[in-house]
């Protein structure tokens, strides 16, 4: 394993310093990245956070029209309470405060304890579970929260900037999220700075279906087939979950390791299916957004959109991550 | 039981998980994301720093410190599900300590884990090694057996539980994404739960 690391205990901080001194307008502060300007008096507050290794989500979506704070957790590990208090007090402009929390159960218990124990702040959470690679039932944790999050960011971001209430902005981020659906596919492993060999095995000629964002196996092996197969076996495991109408907004996401070319083979056979069914590629979005380290393969997100969820899309947003109309 | 017995159960827990954080990361890469015993190696270890920066006076302080640390230092799940056992079991815990006293506290530890982690028996995790310890605890104070043997026999529960946990499919936590291919597989949270009761035996003996 070779990788551009000072040391495996070092890798967070080291790339929370990188990101500071290349992006001026972000602040970073015990683990803790927020925007430079601090809180706007009656903005609700984004919070959202989770394990470090799927840059740029979250710290690279800290920004206007976006999120106020993120807590990166070391790699794969969701974020502590500390942080998670610590951000949310600080980007608490009188508003209330909403955290943006992927269902892990880990994210899930850390932000449950830090909502409990931050005083004089009003907080909302919204759960994200978009994952239909994982069945939703009393026998597993329920799906968990993958690509939708970056869907839950920007729209709820963009209606916090117009100064929704935090009740409005909270319904709003549910609302997105159950109307987003995610599989994704992995062609290998990825490997953990600490674990230094790759979470798991995969032959050159196999892939794995239904992975997560973390470099856990997934559900199913099969052998390699083609970008068209593959793309297919995403929709319709998306479709027959959500039958697809209408006016969608499509990512088709990185898992960091594939070039953006392939992405764009995927992107292609996603929107042929897309349009096999009768319904329309509205808006898009294509390239590593929510990545797992160096981990090749791609993730398709689709959330039904309709007029009010198309212009909080459209609205202007400006982080290192995501950047348009302004 | 007095103060220096449950700061060295905790400092020989740390020697004992710092031994085995590559197994345990290992089991991990298997069901979940490889990282557990990275992320327990760096709380115990932050656990025993603070244990030595500020003493403390009773077996509860030690207790309320190591959970707080663990909550505030590990993150994941572990984190906040090592941290609620100890801080419920120090606030049950009375003085002095007493096995009676130990079992009953530990098995307040456990219900607060199932309820925290929404989890029981048989569902691939932790409690599948905490939970027959506790039990073993509280067999030994009904039959009036020493400390030592006591958590000799929890240990050992402990580490069978822990076994069991092979053939389980996973039903809480990340293993659980996998469905049937977490079968075969021992779950990390109870190997780590397994060397914590361990732990506990050696420092007894």
């Amino acid at each position: 394993m070779k990788k551009l690391i000072n040391t495996a205990d070092s890798v967070v901080e080291d790339a929370l310093n990188g990101m500071a001194a290349a992006h001026p307008s972000l602040r970073i502060r015990d683990q803790v990245v927020y925007r430079a300007e601090g809180p706007r008096p009656g903005k609700v507050g984004l919070v959202s956070g989770g394990g470090s290794g799927h840059e740029p989500l979250h710290a690279g979506f800290v920004g206007y029209g976006m999120l106020d704070a993120a807590c990166p957790g070391e790699i794969f590990t969701s974020p502590v309470p500390d942080q998670i208090i610590e951000a949310t007090k600080a980007v608490d402009g009188g508003a209330g405060v909403l955290h943006i929390v992927k269902n892990y159960t880990g994210d899930v218990l850390n932000f449950e304890m830090a909502a409990e124990l931050v005083e004089d702040v009003e907080v909302a959470s919204v759960l994200i579970d978009d994952d239909v690679a994982v069945q939703d039932s009393l026998y597993t944790a329920g799906r968990r929260g993958t690509g939708a999050t970056l869907f839950v960011e920007k729209t709820a971001g963009a209606l916090a900037e117009e100064g929704a209430p935090l009740a409005e902005v909270a319904r709003v981020a549910s609302e997105v999220d159950e109307r987003s659906r995610s599989f994704g596919i992995a062609l290998t492993s990825c490997t953990t700075p600490h674990a230094g060999k790759p979470t798991f095995d995969l032959p050159d000629n196999e892939v794995e279906l239904g992975i997560g964002i973390h470099g856990e196996p997934g559900r199913r092996r099969v052998p390699m087939v083609s970008a068209r197969e593959l793309a297919g076996v995403a929709m319709e495991a998306i479709h027959g979950d959500m039958p697809l109408h209408g006016d969608l907004l499509v990512m088709v996401n990185g898992m960091g390791g594939t070039p953006l070319m392939e992405l764009y083979v995927v992107f292609a056979e996603v929107a042929a299916f897309i349009k096999g069914k009768g319904a329309r590629v509205s808006r898009s979005l294509v390239g590593n957004y929510v990545t797992s380290l160096e981990m090749q393969g791609f993730s398709v997100t689709v959330c039904l959109l309709d007029d009010a969820l198309t212009r909080l899309w459209d609205a202007p947003v400006e982080t290192p991550g995501l950047r348009w109309g302004r | 039981m007095d103060t220096a017995f449950f700061v060295a159960w905790f400092e020989e827990a740390a020697r004992l998980v710092r031994r085995d954080r590559d197994r345990l990361t290992d089991l991990d890469a298997a069901i979940g994301d490889a990282d557990h015993g990275t992320n327990l190696d760096r709380g115990l270890t932050e656990v025993t720093k603070a244990l030595a920066e500020w003493p403390p006076d009773t077996p509860v302080q030690v207790l309320t410190s190591a959970g707080a640390t663990l909550i505030r230092r590990v993150g994941g799940a572990s984190g906040p599900l090592y941290g609620s056992v100890f801080r419920q079991m120090g606030k049950a815990l009375r003085a002095p300590v007493t096995l009676a006293g130990f079992s009953a506290a530990f098995e307040e530890g456990v219900v607060a884990l199932e309820r925290l982690g929404k989890a029981a028996l048989g569902d691939k995790t932790m409690v599948d090694a905490l939970a027959p310890a506790s039990r073993a605890l509280a067999l030994a104070v009904r039959d009036g057996v020493g400390v030592r043997e006591a958590f000799e026999q929890a240990a050992r529960a402990a580490a069978e539980g822990a076994q069991a946990t092979i053939p389980m499919q996973a039903r809480k936590g990340r293993a659980s994404y996998l469905g049937e291919r977490s079968i075969g597989h021992e779950d990390p949270g109870a190997a780590s739960a397994a060397l914590f009761m361990a732990a506990l035996a050696t420092v007894a003996a």
